[in-house]
């Protein structure tokens, strides 16, 4: 016969392993996570699995000041996801959009810089302009 | 009495981690972030308020007790209002369903 307090020793450890493994699972889609509001999410989760951790750990020690950590983790993880979900309202475009304008700059870029190239050696065949004026323009451009 | 209590407690932390690891799984598997909410806001809310259920049973004065059953409720109170908050900011900005979502109410309607 197995005593109460062996099986309550390893229903602990148990849910410590447990707990652990959720731990990484979701640290791993915070980092794979492809939008940000993914990664909000599992920040949410990852204080959830915390508060469970401290659940277990204020079990297993006996030190009962642990719950009072758990209820202000919890109340600092509710104004953090809130304060992230404003942060998404407020930023209004998603990963993809950033993405699209991030192209649409880069060959903006490209043309302009073209353009310029094709000025400067037209104004250097006719022999009228020295290149530098236009170089430093063109380079301006550029890190538009 | 005392042991019952502990096998309850002992059976409450093993119930309350296994459905953290369902909600972490759910996070990983599921295809978008709207499904991934409702994996990771009802299962792991679930989780951690078994355990801190178990807590309080564990715990033998009434002032953990009842300071882990406020935890209790107020993480079951802020979970749904932080992801719902979460969710509309995600919707309003224009992140998608995914390909296999069949119905989007929130959709707007061209003959409104």
């Amino acid at each position: 016969m197995i005593s109460v307090a062996t099986i309550f020793d390893h229903a602990v450890t148990l849910a410590l392993g447990i707990l652990s493994v959720s731990f990484l699972v979701t640290i791993y889609r915070i980092v794979k996570g492809p939008t940000l509001p993914d990664r909000i999410l599992g920040l949410d989760m990852l204080v959830a699995i915390a508060i469970g951790f401290i659940a277990v750990i204020g079990i297993k020690t006996g030190y009962t000041l642990y719950v009072d950590v758990a209820i202000a983790l919890g109340l600092v993880g509710f104004l953090a996801t809130v304060a992230f979900a404003r942060f998404v309202l407020s930023r209004g475009k998603t990963e993809d959009d950033i993405l699209s304008e991030a192209r649409e700059a880069a060959s903006a870029a490209r043309r302009q810089a073209k353009a310029a190239a094709k000025a400067r050696s037209g104004s250097a065949v006719k022999g009228l302009d020295p290149g530098p004026v236009a170089g430093k323009t063109s380079g301006r451009q550029d890190n538009e | 009495m005392n042991e019952l209590a502990t096998l309850i407690s002992a059976a409450l932390l093993v119930i309350g981690s296994f459905f953290a690891l369902v909600a972490s799984i759910g996070l990983l598997r599921l295809p978008d972030v709207y499904t991934r909410m409702h994996a990771a806001s009802k299962a792991g809310t679930m989780g951690s308020c078994l355990m801190l259920i178990a807590l309080a049973i564990h715990a033998t004065d009434t002032g953990t007790m009842s300071r882990a059953l406020a935890g209790v409720v107020f993480f079951l109170l802020t979970a749904p209002v932080s992801s719902h908050l979460l969710a509309k900011a995600a919707y309003a900005v224009g992140y998608r369903l995914h390909a296999s979502a069949v119905m989007d109410d929130m959709e707007p309607k061209d003959n409104a």
